[in-house]
């Protein structure tokens, strides 16, 4: 992978070019765009990593969560996080990702709590990105904890100091792709061209079957 | 003008769908009772034909003027094209705002995408930006935060870079077997552009980056703010900040007025209207490297980061929307891509994996862009089942769909580069299966 020159070496190659003149694009500052405010980077910058970074201060209880979860929440996800028709379960799943049909909830999957708060704040409500406060995302994250058992009381209030004491049960499951290593043998083959196989092949499954197509203007209904 | 001579002209799309092998296949086939009816999805209509039009008659359009220049400013395709459009499995999502449609491949030739048919995937629907009010951000770890308007963008040095674009979920819905009858639906979260933009590396270079940069963040301006980590040494690399498709601005559901192109990774980094990147020292675990994009393993643990979309290829003609029409000599055409290199090579069996034969490639083979390739092959009515397989630079070759559900099993969604199956039956009807 093409690899930024260190910070020496862009020294030098402006060095270079102001003394001798060589056109290097490379570590040349063109002066263009405005240096940006650290209000204005604030009020842009909603991110939250799960370090803590990017919490905002405030505070919000599980209780007055559960309030808002059903007035702000509850027609899409459900008033325990079920689920209605196509939109996301947000709680159950425990234990079911090794099942033949696992549920992939915030309980049961999510690797960080520091995603619920910067998703909400950033998309939720659905079709009203952006307009709770910080203290409602707070109430909302400790909610959605509470239901999926990682807070366990009712009475907990969730906070920017308190926030990173949160562990997610999925949070050790992920590991980085290793497709080079566990998929190697797809590399570097030579493929059979002639005479490939005895037996002619068998059709094992097939779409229409299923018949769950679309067509130009109905979706059959499934799942 | 006559009334006749009107009919003449427009004689036009009729409202039923393709019939198998109509009057124009020689030889005695017939249509197999209810297979008409698998494909009303997306395959071409019949046109009815009027005698008048033919030779040794002079069709009306060769003896009036058509439409003057200033009938159409901006042009559309011909009226007996309009099949040729995205479409949509209603079921999949609970929302046409947070949702998905698909490329048509089956119509398509070459490898460039047409801007209007290029599949969407939105997350809180397609906004509309004006671009004088647009910004794009840049901090964190940086020695000078910057904010552009989309002129000063444009004053940095340009680059041309054509490259596909696949959804992480492409052929998502196959992993337990075959399920979508058709090529749009099981291959169309692909399309293939050529973008104009600026080195992402050149606007770092503005700000200047902190020696503990690692990781940057890319953020939209749309309602879902959608957010993607992507290690600092691609974003160096080869990632384009784009403002131009195919020569035009950017169609507003590709993200207009910018957009980051991420060459060969999962089209879920390649963030539109994109409006702020912030530098960092670790990645920010966003919904969408967690939650999502995140690929299930049957021991229930998860792999992430699975940024690079693995060599794959599809035919794309036949297919269940395309099926053959004649016997004698007919043209295979198909897909190739991989987002490590260029496509190399892509082998086709008509025999369900038989015999192969190198397919012919042609016109330009880039890194990390679709390539088209071309079987020319005689029919006589026999069942085909049809696979392609590609390889690339880095000598990888594609997997079986049953190599991939080994490592892997079926609950991973994402990533399924598995080769496909055709099925050609004896009246030309074609079907999405899995063979032995």
């Amino acid at each position: 992978m093409w690899k930024f020159p260190d910070r020496a070496l862009q020294v030098l190659f402006v060095g270079l070019a102001l003394v001798i003149g060589v056109p290097t694009a490379m570590a040349q500052k063109t002066g263009i765009g405005r240096e940006v405010t650290p209000a204005e980077i604030k009020a842009w910058d909603i991110s939250v990593r799960p370090d803590g970074k990017g919490l905002p201060p405030g505070k919000g209880s599980v209780k007055e969560g559960e309030e808002l979860f059903i007035a702000q929440c509850a027609a899409c996800h459900g008033d325990f996080g079920e689920g209605r028709d196509r939109w996301p379960a947000l709680a159950g799943g425990h234990g079911s990702l090794k099942h033949d049909r696992p549920d992939k909830t915030v309980g049961s999957f999510w690797p960080a709590a520091s995603t619920l708060f910067d998703y909400i704040k950033r998309a939720m409500p659905f079709g009203n990105a952006q307009s709770l406060s910080n203290d409602e995302i707070y109430a909302l994250t400790a909610y959605l904890l509470h239901i999926n058992e990682i807070i366990k009381s009712p009475d907990f209030e969730l906070d920017n100091k308190n926030f990173t004491t949160i562990k997610m049960p999925n949070a050790d499951a992920f590991y980085d792709d290793d497709r080079e290593a566990t998929e190697k043998h797809f590399w570097n083959r030579k493929p059979c061209m002639k005479d490939c196989r005895k037996a002619p092949a068998n059709v094992l499954n097939r779409a229409q079957a299923l018949d769950v197509t679309p067509t130009d203007k109905t979706g059959p209904k499934v799942d | 003008m006559t009334d006749q001579s009107k009919t003449d002209d427009d004689a036009g799309v009729a409202a039923g769908r393709r019939r198998f092998l109509g009057g124009a296949l020689a030889g005695g086939l017939s249509l197999a009772a209810g297979g008409a009816a698998a494909q009303d999805k997306g395959a071409e209509p019949v046109l009815k034909s009027n005698p008048r039009n033919l030779p040794p008659n002079v069709p009306r359009w060769s003896k009036v003027l058509g439409d003057g220049v200033a009938a159409h400013p901006y042009g559309t395709p011909s009226k007996f094209e309009k099949h040729v459009v995205r479409r949509d499995v209603e079921w999949l999502t609970a929302s046409r705002e947070s949702s998905v449609n698909f490329t048509p491949l089956h119509e398509l030739d070459g490898i460039i995408t047409p801007n209007g048919l290029c599949f969407e995937r939105h997350h809180g629907g397609a906004t509309e930006i004006n671009p004088i009010d647009h910004r794009l951000m840049i901090h964190g770890l940086v020695d000078k935060p910057l904010l552009f308007t989309m002129d000063d963008i444009k004053r940095f040095p340009r680059v041309n870079r054509i490259h596909f674009l696949e959804c992480a979920a492409n052929s998502g819905m196959e992993w337990r077997g075959a399920q979508l009858n058709g090529c749009q639906f099981t291959h169309g979260m692909v399309h293939n552009v050529m973008y104009t933009g600026v080195l992402l590396r050149d606007i770092l270079n503005e700000a200047g980056l902190k020696p503990n940069a690692k990781w940057i963040q890319m953020e939209g301006a749309d309602s879902a703010g959608m957010n993607r980590s992507l290690p600092l040494a691609k974003a160096l690399e080869d990632a384009i900040v784009a403002f131009k498709m195919n020569g035009e601005a950017l169609r507003t559901e590709q993200g207009y007025p910018l957009r980051i192109v991420i060459p060969g990774w999962e089209g879920n980094l390649w963030v539109k209207w994109l409006r702020r990147i912030e530098v960092g020292d670790q990645p920010w675990l966003a919904r969408e490297e967690t939650a999502k994009y995140t690929d299930l393993m049957t021991d229930g643990r998860s792999r992430r980061y699975t940024f690079f979309m693995d060599a794959k290829s599809v035919v794309t003609n036949p297919a269940p929307e395309a099926p053959l029409k004649y016997k004698g000599r007919n043209v295979l055409s198909g897909l190739a891509w991989s987002g490590r290199g260029k496509v190399t090579r892509v082998d086709v069996t008509l025999d369900g994996g038989r015999n192969w034969q190198e397919a012919r490639i042609d016109g330009l083979v880039l890194e990390k862009s679709l390539t088209r390739f071309y079987v020319d092959f005689d029919w006589q009515g026999q069942e085909l089942m049809i696979q392609s397989r590609a390889h690339d630079t880095t000598g990888y070759v594609q997997p079986t769909k049953e190599e991939l559900r080994k490592v892997r099993g079926v609950n991973s969604i994402y990533h399924n580069n598995g080769i496909q199956t055709w099925l050609v039956r004896a009246n030309g009807e074609t079907e999405n299966v899995e063979i032995s």
